[in-house]
C-alpha cells in the first residue's frame, strides 16, 4: 500500500511541476498570502473572484491555483495576527495572545520565523494524513449507497452548522437556508422550476459566486465601513535577520510544534471542525500542560508555534473528506467543491480514480506551494509588511470592483451584479441579527445533492424511512448526528469547563469587525 | 455551542426565519407534493420550510426563556447610512453604466461611489482610486483576459 501511494506521488509530482501548473500553483499562493496580509480581505471572497476567471482553463491548474489561495492565505494571515494585532483570519485570532507582546518585546521575527516553521511542519503532516487516509477512505465510501450518503451528508451539515461559531439554533437554520436556496431552479427530475417567481435567470439556479460573493463581499464590507480601527504600525519592523529562532526558542516550541500539528490533524478528520477550532483548541491544551500557564499571554513562544501548527495541518487535512467523500468541511471547502463541479468533475469516491491527476497533483503541489510560501515569507516579509499599512479606504472600493466583474465575467450577465447585490443587502441583515453566514454555503453546496440521494433511496425502499436505520453504516452516521444534537443541547444547559475556557481565551482576542470572515 | 442569546434582537431573528420558512413552504405547496416513495418536486421545499419555521419558533423561544440583559437594538451603535447607501449603489451604478455605456463608465463609477462611503475620502482621492482601479482593470480584464465587456459601447476602441 506504501509503494502504490508512493508511485501515485510520484506521478503526482509530474503533473505539479508540468511549467503550466507550476505557475498556476505559485500564482495561487502568491495571491493568496497577498489576500492573506491584507486586513479585511478573505480567501472565500478570493476565491470567488477567481472562479470565474478559471472557466476557460483546464480543470487541474486551475484546482491547484484555487487552493493555493486558501493555505496560501494562512501564511498572510499569522503576518497579520503577530505584528499588527489584527485577528483578519479567524484561524490566527489565537496567535495574536502571544505574537503580539512578542513583537512588542521586539522579538516579532522569532515569532515569525517559529511561524514559518510550524506552518510547514504542520502542512507536511497534514499532506501526509491526505495521501495515506484519503484512499482508505475512498475504499469504504466505494461501499455507499444514496442512503449511506445521504446520512452522511446529514452528519457534515448537523457538524458544520453546530461547530462553528455562534449559537448551533441559528447555524441550524442557516443550514436549513442554505438547503432552501440551493432548491432554487428547475427540479432535476421533472423539470418544474422551483422559486423562481417568474424570473428566467434563476431557473439555472443560484450562481455559487453571487451567492459566495454577497455574503462574503458586500454583506461583510457593509460591516466594517466605517468601522476599522486604524492599524498600529509602530512595532512592525523585521528584516530577514531576525527571522531566524535561536536555539532555545526552537527547543522550546518543538514539543508543542507536533502536539499541535496532531491535534490539527484530528481536527481535520472531524466533519465541520475547521482550522478555527483547531487552533483555539490546541492553544488551550498547551496552557494547561505547560508547567509555567502564566508565560501565555505575555509573548510564550510556545504560545504561537502549537496553534499556527495546528491550523496549517488542519487546513492541510480539511481536505481530505472534501476530496474522497465529497463531503465538504467548512466555507472554502464548499466553494472548491463549486469549483469541481463547474469544471465538470464529480466530486466523491470515484475522483481518486477517474481523476487521479487532479487528486495527486494537487496533493504534490501542496508540497511545492508550501516550499514556494517558504521562500516568499522569509525574503519578502518587508513587503508583506509594507502592505499591511495599506488603508481600508482604498482596499474595500478596490474589492468592490473585483466583486463586480468577477460575477459578470461568470455569465457575462448583469444580471447576476444585481443578484449578488441583493444577497448581499440579506446577508448584511443576517449578519446584524447574529446569524453567520457560513453554514449557508455549505447548505447550498450540499442541498441539491442531498435531495437526489434522498429522493433516490427512498425510492429504492418503497418508501420506507426505516431503510437509514437499517443499513449498518447509515445508521451509524445517524447515531452520530444524534450524539451531536446530545452534546449541544448538554453543553447548553450546563456550560461545561473546558467551554469555559475556550470562551475565556477567545475574551481576549481583540476584536475586530472583519474578524467574521471565513 | 456558545450561545449567548440578547433578547430583543432574537425576536427579529427568529420571526424571519419564521416567516422565509412559511413562504417557503407556501409556496411549495404550489409544486407536485408526491409520496414518500415517489416524491414530487415540492416535497423538499415544504419539508425544509416547515423546518426552517420552527427553527425561528425555537430561536425565538430560547431568547424568550434566556435571562441575559436587553439588546433591544437591530441598528449598530453608529449607523453608517451614507456608507450602506454608496456600498448598494456603486454596484447598482455599475449594472446601469455597464449596460449602456460600457467598461470604463461602469467600473470608474462603480469604485468611485463607493469610495466616497468613508468617512474620510474626498472628491479627490476617491477620484484618483476610481481612476487607478479602472486603469488596471481595463488592462487586466480587457486586454489580458479579454472578457466581452466593451469599454465605451458605441466607440470601437
Amino acid at each position: 500500500m506504501i509503494s502504490t501511494a508512493i508511485t501515485d506521488l510520484w506521478y503526482g509530482f509530474g503533473v505539479a511541476l508540468e511549467p503550466h501548473n507550476l505557475m498556476y500553483c505559485f500564482l495561487g499562493v502568491l495571491v493568496g498570502n497577498l489576500v492573506g496580509v491584507l486586513p479585511g480581505m478573505g480567501p472565500v471572497a478570493t476565491i470567488s473572484i477567481l472562479l470565474p476567471l478559471t472557466f476557460g482553463m483546464q480543470p487541474v491548474p486551475a484546482i491547484l491555483m484555487l487552493s493555493g489561495v486558501y493555505y496560501g492565505a494562512q501564511y498572510g494571515g499569522a503576518i497579520c495576527s503577530i505584528l499588527l494585532n489584527l485577528p483578519c483570519h479567524p484561524p490566527h485570532a489565537v496567535t495574536c495572545l502571544d505574537g503580539f507582546p512578542l513583537t512588542k518585546q521586539g522579538k516579532g521575527g522569532t515569532a515569525l520565523g517559529i511561524t514559518i516553521i510550524a506552518a510547514f511542519v504542520g502542512a507536511s503532516f497534514g499532506i501526509t494524513e491526505m495521501i495515506f487516509l484519503a484512499p482508505f477512505l475512498v475504499k469504504v465510501a466505494l461501499e455507499f449507497g444514496p442512503a449511506e450518503v445521504c446520512s452522511l451528508m446529514l452528519v457534515g451539515l448537523l457538524a458544520g452548522s453546530t461547530l462553528a461559531k455562534g449559537s448551533p439554533l441559528k447555524g441550524i437554520a442557516m443550514t436549513v437556508l442554505g438547503l432552501l436556496v440551493g432548491i432554487v431552479g428547475s427540479d432535476i427530475e421533472t423539470g418544474q422550476p422551483r422559486f423562481t417567481f417568474g424570473i428566467t435567470e434563476l431557473f439555472d439556479g443560484v450562481e455559487i459566486i453571487a451567492l459566495a460573493l454577497g455574503m462574503f463581499g458586500i454583506a461583510e464590507f457593509m460591516n466594517s465601513i466605517n468601522n476599522t480601527e486604524t492599524v498600529d504600525l509602530r512595532y512592525a519592523k523585521v528584516g530577514i535577520s531576525d527571522m531566524f529562532p535561536s536555539k532555545a526558542d526552537l527547543k522550546k516550541s518543538f514539543w508543542p510544534m507536533i502536539r499541535g500539528t496532531l491535534l490539527g490533524s484530528l481536527c481535520a478528520l472531524i466533519p465541520g471542525t475547521g482550522p478555527t477550532i483547531a487552533s483555539f483548541v490546541s492553544y488551550a491544551t498547551e496552557k494547561k500542560i505547560s508547567k509555567t500557564p502564566e508565560r501565555f499571554g505575555h509573548g510564550a513562544i510556545e504560545g504561537v508555534a502549537c496553534p499556527e501548527a495546528s491550523t496549517h495541518s488542519s487546513v492541510q487535512g480539511d481536505f481530505i473528506p472534501t476530496m474522497s467523500l465529497g463531503i465538504p468541511g467548512d466555507t472554502v471547502m464548499a466553494l472548491l467543491l463549486g469549483a469541481l463541479i463547474i469544471h465538470g468533475i464529480v466530486p466523491g469516491p470515484q475522483l481518486i480514480t477517474q481523476h487521479a491527476d487532479i487528486f495527486w497533483g494537487l496533493i504534490a503541489s501542496f508540497w511545492i506551494g508550501n516550499i514556494l510560501l517558504v521562500i516568499l515569507n522569509v525574503p519578502m516579509i518587508g513587503l508583506w509588511v509594507k502592505l499591511l499599512s495599506i488603508p481600508y479606504r482604498y482596499l474595500y472600493p478596490s474589492a468592490m470592483f473585483f466583486v463586480c466583474i468577477g460575477v459578470y465575467a461568470a455569465n457575462n450577465d448583469m444580471f447576476q451584479v444585481g443578484e449578488t447585490l441583493f444577497i448581499g443587502v440579506i446577508g448584511y441583515i443576517l449578519l446584524r441579527l447574529d446569524f453567520h453566514p457560513a453554514p449557508i454555503l455549505l447548505g447550498f453546496v450540499l442541498g441539491p445533492r442531498f435531495e437526489e440521494n434522498f429522493r433516490r433511496s427512498l425510492l429504492i425502499s418503497r418508501g420506507d424511512l426505516m431503510t437509514f436505520i437499517e443499513r449498518p453504516i447509515s445508521a451509524f452516521f445517524l447515531f452520530i448526528c444524534a450524539v451531536l444534537i446530545v452534546a449541544q443541547i448538554y453543553v447548553w444547559l450546563r456550560k461545561p469547563k473546558i467551554i469555559a475556557e475556550e470562551q475565556a481565551i477567545e475574551a481576549q482576542v481583540p476584536q475586530t469587525s472583519y474578524s467574521e470572515l471565513a | 455551542m456558545r450561545g449567548k442569546f440578547t433578547l430583543k434582537r432574537d425576536y427579529y431573528a427568529g420571526g424571519l426565519m419564521l416567516l422565509l420558512g412559511v413562504g417557503a413552504a407556501m409556496t411549495g405547496t404550489g409544486y407536485k407534493f408526491g409520496s414518500l416513495a415517489r416524491m414530487g418536486p415540492g416535497f423538499m421545499p415544504v419539508v425544509l420550510g416547515v423546518v426552517l419555521a420552527f427553527l425561528g419558533l425555537l430561536i425565538a423561544g430560547t431568547a424568550l426563556g434566556s435571562s441575559e440583559p436587553d439588546d433591544t437594538r437591530f441598528l449598530p451603535n453608529n449607523p453608517q447610512w451614507f456608507g450602506w447607501l454608496c456600498i448598494i449603489g456603486g454596484p447598482v451604478l455599475f449594472i446601469i453604466l455597464g449596460q449602456y455605456g460600457g467598461m470604463i463608465p461602469a467600473v470608474f463609477a462603480c469604485v468611485f461611489v463607493c469610495a466616497l462611503g468613508d468617512n474620510t475620502a474626498t472628491y479627490k482621492s476617491s477620484a484618483i482610486l476610481a481612476a487607478g482601479v479602472t486603469v488596471f482593470g481595463v488592462v487586466l480584464f480587457h486586454y489580458l483576459l479579454s472578457i466581452p465587456f466593451p469599454l465605451l459601447r458605441g466607440f470601437n476602441l
